[in-house]
C-alpha cells in the first residue's frame, strides 16, 4: 500500500514535470517570479521568529510586500495565460500594465508602512 | 569753606549716629554718601567708559569734598585732551570733555579753545534740536567762564534764544525738535540751562518780554509738580518713551538745574512758592543714599544747584535723635541746615504742639522758643515737657528768620512735623496666677513677681480654669497699653498654645476655660511650661517671662481627635535638602545584534539571485525589442520610468514625507503612463498584425 503511493506521488510528480515543460517562457518567468517573493516572505518570517516582532510594522511591510507582488504576478499569469477562456479578449500588454501599476502603488504604501 | 563744611559734618556725623530713619525725616548730605560715592563711582581699568560718566563721578566727588584720585584725574585729562584736540569728536563728548575740565583744570593749549570755541558757534548757527542748542551754547559758556574771554559773545543771541523758546509748550514743557511732538518735562530742564547759557554769551540785554514768557513757562511748569504726602515734591514724566524713561529723580533734578541756572543770571525774581522748593529738597534729600551712580549724581548735583540758588535756598529742619528716653532725661535737640549740611542763617525754632499720634486734639503743651547754643549750633529745650508720658508723639515746630529780608531767600516751610518716640519704664506690678474650680472660688492663688527669677508650679485638671492678672502702669501713673501682651502654654512635646491677655484700664487679665479648650489642646496632659510676653517698642523694660509649670490633667482624646501637628525636632530640618530624585528613563528595546540582521539581509537577497539565475535558466532574450528608433526610445524611456518610480520610492524611505514623494509621484506617473501606453500598444499592434497574419 506504501509503495503504491510513493509510486503513485513519484508519477504524479513526473507527469507534473513533463506538463510543465510546455508551459509557454513568459509563464515560467512568471512561476519564476512568484516563487522568488515568496522565499523572500519565508526568510522574514524565519528573522522575524528569531529576532522578536520589533518593530512589527516592518515586519509586516516586508512580509506583505512580497505576499503582495506573488498574488499580483498570479493575477498577471492568469491573465496572460492563453489557455484561459474568460481573458480571451484581454490583451496581454494590458494585463501587464495593471500588473506594473498594480505594483508601483503596492510599494509605495508599503515604503510608507516600513517606517 | 570746603574745612568748615567738613568739621560740621562731622558734628552732624556724630549726632547722626543716634539717629532713626523716619519716614519723613529729610537727612541732609553725610559720610555715608560720601563711602558710597567712591564704591559706585570706581572705574573700570582705571577710566570710565564715557566722558558723561567722567564728569558725572568727578562732579559728585567734588560736591562731596571728596579728593579725587590721581590715576582718575590723568586718566580723565588724557581723555579730554584728545576729545577737545579731535575735530570730529562728537557735540555731546565736546560738551562732556570741557565740564570736566571744568572741575580738573587739565592743562588746555589756547589754539585748541579756539578751535573748539570756532566750531560750536557754527553748530549754534545751524543748530535746529533742542540737545544741539544745549550742547554747542553750553560749551560755550564753560569756555568763556575758563578762559576768561570777556569777548566771546553769540552773534545772534536773541534769535538763539528765540530758536529754544519756540520749542517750548503751552504747559511749560519743552520738545526736542520741532519734528517731534512729545514734550517732556526733562527737556524743559535742559531747555532752561541753555537759556540760561544765551543769557551769559549775550553781548547786549535780551529782549525782556523773551525772558518775561521764560519766566512763565517756568510757572505753568510748577503747575504740573507732583507731590507725596509727607511734603515732597517732585516732577515726573507723563509720557513713558520707548528708548530712555527719565524717571522722577532724573527729571526733578534736570528742572533743578535748569531753574537755578536761570535764576542766577536773570534779574528779578520768579514768584515761586517756597513752599515748592523746600518740597523739591525734601524730595531730594527723602531718596536717602541712592543705589546707581546716576542717581547719586543727580541727587548730589541738584543738592548743590540748591545750596545756594537765588530763587529760595530750601533750610531743613531735623532732629539728631527722634526716640527719647524719659529714664535717661533725654531733651528735645534741633538742628537747622541746608540740604549740604551748611550752616543756616539766624532764625529762632519754635515748638508749636506736641500731639499724640493719631489724634488731632490740643497740644500738650504750650508753644516754647527753643535756646541756641552756638558751640554745637542746635537749639535745645531744658527738658521734656511735664505732661509727654511714654508713646508716640508728634512734634510740631516752626522757624523764624531773625531777619526779614531773609524770608524772601530761605525756604523754611511754615511747620515741621516730626514724629518722636518717647520711651520710658513702664510699672509691672500686682501679677497674681491662680487655679479657679469652676464657680467655687480659687483653690491655690499665687504672687509671682515677674522681675525675679522664681517660678511657680501649679496643677489643673480640665474642669478647672487658670486666671493670670495683672498691671501696667507708666511712670506718670497712666493706663498702658502694650503692642503684646502674650500668654503662651507649650507642652513636653513641643505643641505650643498662644492666647492674649485682655485689658481694661491698667488692670491685665485672661482666664483660661480648660474645658472649652480640651479640643484645641489636642487631649494632651502632661507638663505645660507658662510664659507670658509683654513688650512694646516705647517700653524700656519688655520682657518675656518664664512664670513656671502647669500640670494638666486632659481626658482621653476619642476615636476621630486631631492629632497635633508634627513637630520638627530640628527646626534646621524643615529647611534641609530634600531626598534626591532618580528620574527613570524609558529602557530603549532591545534590538538584535547588528552581525544577525545583516545576515539575513544577505539570505533575504538570496532568492533575488535565485531568481535571475533561473530566468537565465530558462533562455530568457530581448527578442521582441523594439528595432526601430521611435519604439525603441519609447521602450527604453519606459524602462527608465520605472526605475525613477523605484529610486524616488527609496528616496521616500531615506528622507523625504509622503506629500513630496506624492507630487513628484504625480509628475513621474503622469509620463510613464504616456510612455507605457505608447510602447505596450505599439507591442500589442505589432502582435496582433502576427496573429492575423
Amino acid at each position: 500500500m506504501a509503495r503504491t503511493t510513493s509510486s503513485d506521488a513519484q508519477a504524479l510528480f513526473h507527469s507534473l514535470r513533463s506538463a510543465y515543460t510546455s508551459t509557454p517562457t513568459s509563464l515560467k518567468i512568471i512561476d519564476l517570479y512568484v516563487c522568488f517573493a515568496v522565499f523572500t516572505a519565508i526568510i522574514q518570517v524565519v528573522y522575524m521568529a528569531v529576532v522578536g516582532s520589533f518593530p512589527f510594522n516592518s515586519f509586516l511591510s516586508g512580509v506583505l510586500s512580497c505576499v503582495g507582488t506573488a498574488v499580483l504576478a498570479v493575477c498577471l499569469r492568469i491573465q496572460v495565460n492563453k489557455e484561459n477562456k474568460e481573458f480571451k479578449d484581454l490583451a496581454p500588454e494590458r494585463a501587464f500594465a495593471d500588473f506594473v501599476l498594480c505594483n508601483l502603488v503596492l510599494h509605495l504604501v508599503i515604503m510608507n508602512f516600513l517606517g | 569753606m570746603a574745612r568748615s563744611l567738613e568739621g560740621f559734618l562731622v558734628l552732624i556725623v556724630a549726632a547722626l549716629i543716634y539717629s532713626s530713619a523716619v519716614a519723613s525725616v529729610f537727612q541732609p548730605i553725610s559720610d555715608s554718601h560720601r563711602s558710597v560715592a567712591l564704591e559706585l563711582f570706581t572705574p573700570l581699568e582705571g577710566s570710565f567708559s564715557s566722558l558723561a560718566e567722567t564728569y558725572e563721578a568727578l562732579r559728585t566727588f567734588e560736591v562731596l569734598g571728596i579728593d579725587k584720585k590721581t590715576d582718575i584725574n590723568t586718566a580723565a585729562c588724557q581723555s579730554v585732551l584728545e576729545t577737545l584736540g579731535s575735530s570730529s569728536s562728537a557735540l555731546k563728548d565736546l560738551f562732556y570733555a570741557l565740564k570736566v575740565n571744568g572741575i580738573l583744570k587739565c592743562e588746555i593749549k589756547k589754539d585748541v579753545f579756539e578751535g573748539v570755541t570756532s566750531r560750536l558757534q557754527a553748530t549754534v548757527s545751524s543748530a535746529g534740536a533742542l540737545l544741539d542748542f544745549y550742547y554747542s551754547v553750553g560749551g560755550l559758556v564753560i569756555i568763556k567762564d575758563q578762559t576768561s574771554k570777556d569777548d566771546l559773545y553769540l552773534a545772534d543771541a536773541e534769535g538763539v534764544f528765540g530758536s529754544i523758546k519756540a520749542l517750548s509748550q503751552s504747559d511749560g514743557r519743552w520738545r526736542y525738535n520741532s519734528n517731534n511732538p512729545e514734550s517732556s518735562t526733562f527737556a524743559a530742564g535742559l531747555a532752561l540751562e541753555a537759556l540760561a547759557a544765551v543769557v551769559s554769551l549775550s553781548s547786549s540785554e535780551i529782549d525782556q518780554s523773551l525772558i518775561g514768557a521764560t519766566k512763565n513757562d517756568i510757572l505753568k511748569l510748577f503747575d504740573s509738580i507732583e507731590k507725596y504726602d509727607d511734603g515732597a515734591f517732585y516732577f515726573d514724566e507723563k509720557l513713558v518713551d520707548a528708548h530712555e524713561h527719565q524717571g522722577p529723580l532724573s527729571t526733578t533734578s534736570s528742572v533743578v538745574r535748569g531753574l537755578t541756572v536761570f535764576a542766577a543770571v536773570t534779574s528779578g525774581s520768579l514768584n515761586l512758592p517756597s513752599a515748592k522748593i523746600l518740597g523739591l529738597a525734601r524730595f531730594l534729600l527723602g531718596i536717602g543714599i541712592p543705589g546707581d551712580a546716576k542717581d547719586l549724581f543727580n541727587q548730589v548735583d541738584s543738592l548743590a544747584s540748591l545750596e545756594s540758588n537765588s530763587v529760595s535756598i530750601p533750610l531743613i529742619l531735623l532732629l539728631p535723635a527722634t526716640v527719647l528716653s524719659l529714664t535717661k532725661k533725654d531733651s528735645v535737640k534741633v538742628k537747622v541746615n541746608t540740604v549740604l549740611g551748611s550752616n543756616a542763617p539766624p532764625l529762632t525754632v519754635k515748638l508749636v504742639g506736641v500731639f499724640r499720634s493719631g489724634s488731632k486734639d490740643t497740644s500738650l503743651v504750650e508753644g516754647q522758643e527753643l535756646k541756641f547754643n552756638p558751640e554745637s549750633a542746635v537749639y535745645a529745650l531744658d527738658a521734656l515737657p511735664k505732661s509727654v508720658d511714654v508713646g508716640k508723639y508728634t512734634f510740631v515746630f516752626e522757624m523764624v528768620l531773625h531777619d526779614p529780608d531773609h524770608s524772601y531767600l530761605y525756604a523754611t516751610g511754615g511747620q515741621t512735623q516730626i514724629p518722636i518716640f518717647v520711651t520710658g519704664l513702664v510699672k509691672v506690678d500686682s501679677a497674681e496666677i491662680a487655679v479657679l474650680d469652676s464657680d467655687l472660688g480659687s483653690t491655690e492663688t499665687k504672687k509671682i513677681d515677674l522681675t525675679g527669677e522664681n517660678t511657680v508650679s501649679l496643677s489643673a485638671n480640665h474642669l478647672q480654669k487658670l486666671r493670670l492678672s495683672f498691671q501696667l502702669s507708666t511712670s506718670l501713673g497712666h493706663a498702658f497699653k502694650p503692642h503684646q501682651a502674650i500668654l503662651k502654654l507649650t507642652h513636653e512635646s513641643k505643641v505650643e498654645h498662644s492666647f492674649v491677655v485682655g485689658s481694661s484700664g491698667k488692670h491685665f487679665e485672661i482666664n483660661l476655660d480648660f474645658l472649652g479648650l480640651v479640643e484645641k489642646f489636642f487631649y494632651l496632659s502632661g507638663k505645660y511650661n507658662v510664659q507670658l510676653t509683654v513688650g512694646d517698642a516705647v517700653m524700656e523694660n519688655s520682657f518675656l517671662k518664664a512664670i513656671g509649670h502647669l500640670d494638666l490633667d486632659l481626658p482621653e482624646p476619642p476615636e476621630k481627635a486631631a492629632q497635633p501637628p508634627p513637630q520638627l525636632l530640628d527646626q534646621k530640618l524643615r529647611y534641609g535638602p530634600k531626598a534626591e530624585i532618580t528620574h527613570i528613563f524609558r529602557v530603549p528595546e532591545k534590538l538584535p545584534p547588528k552581525e544577525l540582521s545583516h545576515a539575513f539581509l544577505g539570505l533575504t537577497l538570496l532568492p533575488l539571485l535565485g531568481f535571475l539565475i533561473g530566468l537565465l535558466h530558462l533562455g530568457v532574450n530581448l527578442k521582441n525589442f523594439p528595432s526601430s528608433s521611435v519604439p525603441a526610445m519609447f521602450a527604453v524611456l519606459f524602462h527608465l520610468g520605472i526605475a525613477a518610480v523605484l529610486l524616488l520610492y527609496a528616496l521616500f524611505w531615506l528622507k523625504w514625507d509622503l506629500f513630496t514623494t506624492l507630487k513628484a509621484l504625480g509628475f513621474l506617473g503622469a509620463f510613464l503612463m504616456f510612455v507605457g501606453h505608447r510602447i505596450l500598444s505599439h507591442l500589442a499592434s505589432i502582435s496582433s498584425k502576427l496573429k492575423s497574419a
